[in-house]
């Protein structure tokens, strides 16, 4: 199980998945993405997070 | 359907984002787009989706603090793991660094790590080992070492760390001069044997940013003023009446590390700045060492007579194990021979490379507890590679028309991946499970009798013919 759904969270939950895994996320808010979820352009890369 | 059968026409990025200011003649190229793309599939035809089997082992670079950990991670796992080390010694770096800034001692962790790591059963530590060929590719590589032997594994981890900056020219300030010059490093070796001479010392001089974020190296070495900073406190303790001056460009005692700086004002440790137009100058006056800087804040000339000087260097990249490393795993690496990841956010610890991983040091100056995270991390990454029994090869692969090859055996010269031979007959034949499809055994063929399977010249023509059909 992996608690927050941040793309800390959702990156954990795809490379367990990965590895074979079912996995649980729970996100406390509607949407996946938390705080990155928010971010235009992302330093240093540029790319949009969204 | 079979992926193969699928041509995009790039409208997107090749046309309308590219001509935005010419609709007319971008909707005439999207034309000429859309005809090249049917052209071309008309003649492509369903591939096999090729497997290669998991080879469910490992091979890890660089026997410091990083690939110690990352070869424990997959050990615990039960996979067998082949850690190559090119001295005599696990370790690395962190054998010469007293402790980090919480205060916790690394020759300990280290010596504890070493041990698990030799006495595992299902680690192979090769001492004054070197990489002498790789071949195969993710899921089946087999590398060779100095000695002749050779190592079958699914992934490697490249962690052969990096090495400390020798203070020369203008920034040697006499050290290897003046016996009490010394780099944070031997001082950290006085601190390990427990130097006493330390105590007696009245007054000492901390330079940061010795030869970094300059031109030839215009990166931060990032772990430099922490170690620096904590080193003078360090000092303090020993000796709380002596006088420190810290001589910095900027002090980057980052996130948590505030504290310590904090700390060190507190002591009584003075800072003062200097910036590339006004180095400053060290000399030796009578026998001892003389410190002429600037201070920018009392816009006052000072001289400082220390007892020690220690130059905080930078942290430099081992550039000849990454450039032999880039060529043997196609790794890329960067204009100061750092190793550079797939992407450094959403792939930061994998190399473009497929199955080749990276941590530590190697791939910029970091902290101890950074290099174990990102150790870990490389580990689980490849682990995703060893939990399958097979991982997709490439289908695009090379095919020869044995009635127009003459048996040159140009293509097995030019074959990255050792996937190309001549047979009993002196005729080349690929071997499918190990090709790449790069195409260079098809550029180099001279009779025109490799090629490409979906990207022939019959696809390429087909193409180009209807580019310029009207
Ligand atoms: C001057 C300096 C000061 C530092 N100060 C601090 C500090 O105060 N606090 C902190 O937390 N961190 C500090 N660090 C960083 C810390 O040492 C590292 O993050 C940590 O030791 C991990 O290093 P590593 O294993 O990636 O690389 P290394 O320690 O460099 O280990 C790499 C290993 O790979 C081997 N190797 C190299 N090439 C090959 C090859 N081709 N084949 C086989 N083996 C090879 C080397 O012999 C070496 O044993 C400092 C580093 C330096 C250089």
């Amino acid at each position: 199980m992996v608690v927050g759904g941040g793309v800390a969270g959702v990156q954990a939950a795809l490379d367990l998945t990965e590895l074979g895994y079912y996995v649980y996320l729970v996100e406390k808010s509607a949407a996946v993405g938390g705080a990155m979820a928010q971010l235009d352009k992302t330093f240093p890369t540029n790319d949009c997070s969204l | 359907m079979n992926q193969f059968l699928f041509e995009m026409a790039n409208i997107r990025d090749q046309d309308s984002w590219v001509h935005q200011h010419e609709p007319e003649k971008a909707t005439a190229k999207a034309k000429d787009l859309v005809r090249m793309a049917v052209a071309r599939v008309r003649g492509e035809g369903a591939l096999p989706y090729n497997m290669v089997p998991v080879t469910k082992s490992a091979l890890v670079i660089g026997g410091g603090v990083t690939g110690m950990t990352a070869a424990l991670a997959f050990a615990d796992q039960d996979y067998p793991v082949t850690l190559i080390e090119q001295s005599d010694m696990l370790g690395g770096n962190g054998r010469n660094i007293y402790r980090n800034w919480k205060g916790e001692r690394f020759l300990p962790f280290i010596n504890d790590l070493a041990a698990r790591v030799t006495s595992h059963p299902q680690i192979s530590v090769k001492f004054n080992s070197a990489i002498k060929d790789v071949a195969g590719s993710v899921g089946k590589f087999s590398t060779t070492f100095s000695d002749g032997q050779s190592f079958e594994h699914g992934v490697a981890v490249v962690a052969v760390g990096g090495e400390p900056y020798q203070p020369e020219g203008k920034w040697q300030f006499l050290h290897g001069v003046n016996p009490n010059v010394h780099t944070l490093l031997e001082l950290d070796k006085k601190f390990i044997d427990q130097d006493e001479s330390l105590k007696s010392i009245d007054q000492a001089v901390f330079m940061h940013c010795v030869g970094s974020r300059i031109p030839e190296r215009p990166y931060c070495s990032r772990v430099c003023c922490t170690h620096a900073v904590d080193a003078a406190i360090k000092l303090k303790e020993l000796n709380p009446e002596m006088d420190i001056f810290m001589l910095y460009r900027d002090v980057r005692t980052y996130g948590q590390r505030e504290r310590l700086y904090q700390e060190a004002r507190g002591k009584g440790i003075i800072f003062v700045r200097y910036d590339l137009d006004h180095l400053p100058q060290v000399s030796e006056e009578s026998g001892r060492l003389m410190i002429r800087c600037h201070d920018p804040i009392i816009d006052a000339d000072i001289a400082i007579q220390p007892d020690m000087l220690v130059l905080a260097t930078a942290i430099q990249p081992r550039a000849q194990s990454a450039g032999s490393l880039s060529k043997f795993f196609k790794c890329a690496i960067d204009g100061q021979g750092f190793l550079l990841e797939a992407h450094m956010k959403l792939r930061p610890v994998d190399f473009a490379t497929a199955g080749v991983f990276l941590a530590g040091l190697c791939h910029y100056p970091k902290s101890m507890e950074e290099s174990i995270a990102q150790a870990k991390a490389a580990a689980a990454r490849a682990s995703v590679i060893l939990a399958q029994d097979a991982v997709p090869a490439e289908s695009v692969t090379a095919v020869v028309n044995r009635a127009k090859c003459t048996g040159c055996g140009v293509c097995t010269e030019v074959c990255a991946f050792n996937a190309v031979s001549l047979d009993d007959n002196g005729l080349s034949v690929i071997n499918t499970a190990m090709c790449k499809g790069c195409g260079a055994c098809v550029a180099g063929c001279r009779s025109d009798a490799v090629t490409l399977k979906n990207i022939g010249n019959e696809q390429i023509m087909a193409a180009v013919d209807a580019a310029f059909c009207d």
